[in-house]
């Protein structure tokens, strides 16, 4: 029947791309992650060749292992990437919570004439480039910078602050660049949150701070969840903040991936380097995605 | 000829019967409704027959044609929405030209049916507007016209007065009448207003959980209910459990005597064959029930009590009649006259009384 | 509406808005310092500028960046917009529950991921990189964001308006083109200037994917920022900031305006 056709069609064409562009490669990757070094384009081993069939189907898989994993288990420069990545990732996300709340706050309270505008101020950032925002802080956080210069000028210190090379700057660049989206989910909460109540905790014998934990709180608790993992995934695999902010001795897991693929050309390690990101993530990004789904039913 | 007919139609939705095995004729230029509570079916039912939904089994035909596989662009049949589903982006000309354009017709001859159409419903002055910038009332008259500008063999029509106001409704049921019996088309409308289906329709066939109960015109479905659901679900009802007595036929009726629980002896027709000692209802509508404080000198149906409850509605004042055996009647009488004049009040002990026509025997 | 807007709100707010807008107000300030020194004010100049507008390198990166973008956001809409209906509208079917996954997923995976698989897939499919591999790989995650922005219009789509034109003879297709579409404009319109940002902006998996001649703005801004600060990188920063704060605001002030219309009555 056409109309059987064609909702076949509507599925397949979306389908088939992301299942060849977005699925696929992480089985390449994968694979390459079990491969070894070679000096030849591209440069790993084994390579598969179709034309040998099932034999050599067999004589490829024999010769995978898990080299390039245990070269990063072993050498503490990758486990100490995987830690400070982490360590980075829950601290500029917790630093992100702690400044988007109170802002998300002020603007879910704020006159109904002024919350589009702040909605629009929080978004207007997001559409501008990432690597430009970034780029910005480079000139406030320097030695030389303004905010050195400022903090002088004003006496509080005499010698300028180390901040630039320092994972303090990557905190600041992530909490900077990902803070919309911690403050846009915090906010959708907040905003439909009935005022009523609060009032009617405040009635039932509440006091103001009380009431705010015992129900502002828990209601905001679904937005706080999807910021958090708003952050603290994209933070994980972050490249661009600590390579232009974090100076060479922060190690970050995307760093260290673009380095061995780029500047080593180790793609083995590179795609094992990958696929420990992406082992790390995918708990996050499943529950991630199980709660923006529910989100999709509930407005349904 | 009928131009519908549904033949044993069953629609599934999962493990759930939505129509449970519908058979139904509808003759042409009738105002047909599909009455009964919500989840009856009766949505479902009208779906099917715009071509929304497909049968699980049975057929639908249309004009003698199956149309059960026909997608619903290709049937001549047009639906009204519950919702109006006015399409916001177009003003209300266009909306009602909608169709028109889809079909193989002239430039001129769509602009002079849009035109006739949009008189029909009186919106010449409104022909620009977006349906934003129209009243519910307005919206309805819209919608209306839109789906009658292909002329259609049918017209089905999802509660199309739901989103009115009382008093608005009562107008709009007149006119919808009005402009069925000036085109002619049949009307096939679906309700849960009881009170709408009998102002409007010829014929109602109510629904229950998937099945049609009752197919009848209106006053045949309020005097002569064939079961409890129906007597229940249209207007008010006093039920009273007893057994069959004697069965007598006078008149071509047939009338039985039903011993009540509290043992009083009642006669009343028989809405459905019944044979003595089996268990069945007395169903009576409260407004033919008379109330005095006097025993009147003969009735063939008469039970006393105290009043318990009077509610006032203003024209009507209904009188909750507590029984000895402690079961509530409630008798109501039409207030031609003052208030203050009202000779029943409460803890009143009243006698109850009514003719063996008024009241119908239904079985269990 | 008992809201209370205190002092301790306003004085949040006002810290949380000049932590979002003081680095970029900063940047634009130096982009008009005569001095190449960006942290030492020594009077204003637009020579920057006119300096931009005779680097051809920095020119070219900017065609084909626009180039990219625009295949993209448009590519991405369309997919995107398919996959929205699948999302809403198609139900349960074989392999749903994967679908909605990679939707999602490319919304946060780490950009490093997403670049390097695609590139090790080109490789493996022997595709000569440049333009065209840049504008799938940007394709492939722009049109989850495209997805997500329709779906969340779809879902609040009454059902009906499509029904009311195929009872009114439109096929399928009709339905979608004279109805659906056009009432679903706006959110369409939006997934694609976000795929169109989105594609502009990317460094990361631009620099995974791309091949000889196929340079972007960002490959090319990142290059020079590497080195350190650079005035004619603010200006540059400066002008893109621009356009699309006015795209934005113009966007925003005819959704308002609609809005406003929608909402004369009832």
């Amino acid at each position: 029947m056409a109309a059987g056709l064609r909702r076949y069609l509507l599925i397949v064409v979306p389908y088939a791309w992301l299942l060849v562009f977005f699925l696929a490669p992480f089985f390449i990757v994968l694979k390459i992650s079990l491969s070894d070094l070679a000096v030849a384009m591209p440069p790993y081993t084994p390579t598969f060749d179709p034309s040998a069939g099932w034999e050599g189907f067999k004589a490829f898989i024999s010769q995978l292992d898990f080299e390039s994993y245990i070269f990063l288990a072993t050498d503490s420069l990758y486990v100490n990437a995987f830690f400070s990545s982490l360590q980075i990732a829950v601290l500029s996300t917790f630093l992100a919570l702690l400044v988007a709340f109170p802002m998300a706050y002020g603007m879910a309270r704020a006159p109904d004439w002024l919350r589009p505008l702040l909605v629009m101020g929080v978004i207007l950032p997001f559409w501008t480039s990432f690597l430009i925002r970034v780029y910005a802080w480079v000139g406030i956080l320097r030695s030389e910078g303004l905010l050195n210069q400022f903090l002088i000028w004003t006496g509080i210190i005499s010698e300028p602050l180390q901040i630039m090379n320092t994972p303090v700057a990557v905190y600041i660049g992530i909490v900077y660049s990902y803070l919309p989206f911690m403050v846009l989910p915090i906010y959708a909460t907040l905003e439909k949150m009935d005022e009523s109540l609060l009032e009617a905790a405040i009635d039932l014998g509440c006091s103001r701070v009380k009431a705010f934990w015992l129900v502002t709180l828990p209601l905001a608790m679904p937005g706080i969840i999807a910021g958090c993992f708003l952050v603290f995934i994209p933070a994980m695999g972050e490249f661009v903040i600590p390579e232009l902010l974090g100076g060479s001795r922060t190690l970050m897991m995307g760093k260290t991936l673009w380095n061995e693929f780029f500047s080593n050309r180790d793609w083995p390690v590179a795609s094992a380097v990958a696929i420990v990101l992406l082992l790390t993530l995918v708990v996050p990004i499943v529950i991630f995605q199980r709660q923006a789904e529910r989100q999709q039913e509930a407005g349904r | 000829m009928p131009i519908v007919e549904f033949d044993a139609v069953r629609k599934n939705f999962g493990d759930f019967a939505a129509v449970d095995g519908v058979s139904l004729k509808i003759y042409p230029r009738e105002f047909f409704a599909l009455l009964g509570p919500s989840g009856c079916g009766k949505t479902t039912l009208l779906r099917m027959l715009a071509g929304f939904e497909t049968p699980t089994s049975g057929r639908i035909l249309l004009d003698g044609q199956d149309i059960s596989t026909v997608p619903p662009n290709r049937r001549p049949v047009n639906m009204m929405f519950q919702s109006y589903a006015l399409f916001p982006h177009l003003n209300v000309r266009d909306n009602i030209a909608f169709g028109l354009k889809r079909s193989n017709r002239s430039k001129s001859e769509v602009e002079d049916r849009t035109a006739e159409m949009l008189n029909l419903v009186q919106m010449n002055d409104f022909a620009s507007r977006k349906p934003h910038q129209l009243s519910g009332g307005q919206r309805q008259r819209v919608a209306l016209a839109r789906s009658l500008a292909k002329n259609p063999k049918l017209l089905l029509l999802d509660e199309p007065l739901g989103a009115l106001d009382a008093k608005l409704r009562e107008q709009t049921q007149f006119e919808l009448v009005n402009i069925q019996e000036k085109l002619g088309t049949t009307f096939i409308i679906v309700t849960h207003d009881q009170e709408e289906a009998m102002t409007v329709a010829t014929r109602i066939g109510l629904m229950n959980r998937g099945s049609l109960m009752q197919v009848a015109t209106p006053s045949e479905i309020y005097e002569n209910p064939n079961s409890r659901f129906v007597a229940d679900f249209i207007g008010d009802v006093n039920m009273i459990e007893g057994t069959a007595g004697k069965v007598t036929k006078r008149d071509g009726e047939a009338y039985a005597e039903v011993k009540t629980m509290s043992a009083a002896t009642l006669k009343a027709r028989c809405g459905v064959p019944v044979s003595s000692g089996e268990k069945c209802w007395l169903a009576i509508r409260p407004e033919k029930i008379a109330v005095s404080r006097t025993r009147p000198r003969s009735a063939a149906n008469l039970v006393s009590g105290c009043v318990d409850d009077i509610a006032y509605v203003g024209n009507l004042s209904t009188y909750h009649v507590k029984l000895a055996d402690g079961s509530l009647i409630k008798a109501q009488t039409a207030n031609r006259e003052r208030i203050a004049r009202r000779e029943i009040t409460w803890e009143d002990e009243v006698w109850l009384s009514w003719s063996p026509d008024a009241a119908i025997m239904l079985s269990d | 509406m008992t809201r209370k807007f205190t002092w301790f709100n306003a004085t949040s707010l006002t810290f949380a808005f000049a932590f979002l807008y003081l680095p970029i107000l900063i940047l634009i300030v130096y982009s008009f310092n005569e001095s190449k020194l960006v942290t030492v004010w020594a009077g204003f100049s637009t020579k920057w500028y006119g300096e931009l507008l005779h680097n051809q390198a920095m020119l070219d990166a900017a065609w084909v960046t626009f180039r990219v973008a625009f295949t993209t956001a448009t590519l991405a809409t369309i997919l995107g917009t398919m996959a929205a209906y699948v999302l809403v509208r198609s139900g349960r079917f074989y392999g749903r529950t994967l679908f909605s996954g990679m939707i999602y997923a490319p919304l946060v995976m780490p950009d490093v991921i997403i670049g390097l698989s695609l590139l090790l897939l080109f490789i493996a499919m022997n595709i000569d990189r440049g333009m065209m591999t840049v504008i799938i790989a940007h394709t492939t995650f722009a049109m989850c964001y495209v997805a997500v922005v329709v779906s969340s219009r779809l879902i609040s789509f009454d059902r009906s308006l499509e029904e009311a034109a195929l009872d009114l003879g439109c096929s399928p297709m009709e339905a979608f083109f004279y109805v659906t579409l056009p009432i679903i404009a706006p959110s369409v319109v939006a997934g694609w200037l976000l795929a169109f940002t989105l594609s502009l902006d990317d460094l990361v998996i631009a620099s995974f994917t791309t091949g000889p001649g196929a340079t972007t703005l960002p490959i090319k801004i990142w290059s020079a920022v590497r080195l350190g600060v650079s005035p004619e990188i603010n200006a540059l920063s400066t002008i893109l900031i621009s356009i699309v704060t006015v795209g934005v605001i113009a966007a925003s002030t005819i959704d308002r305006r609609r809005a406003a219309r929608a909402g004369e009555r009832g």
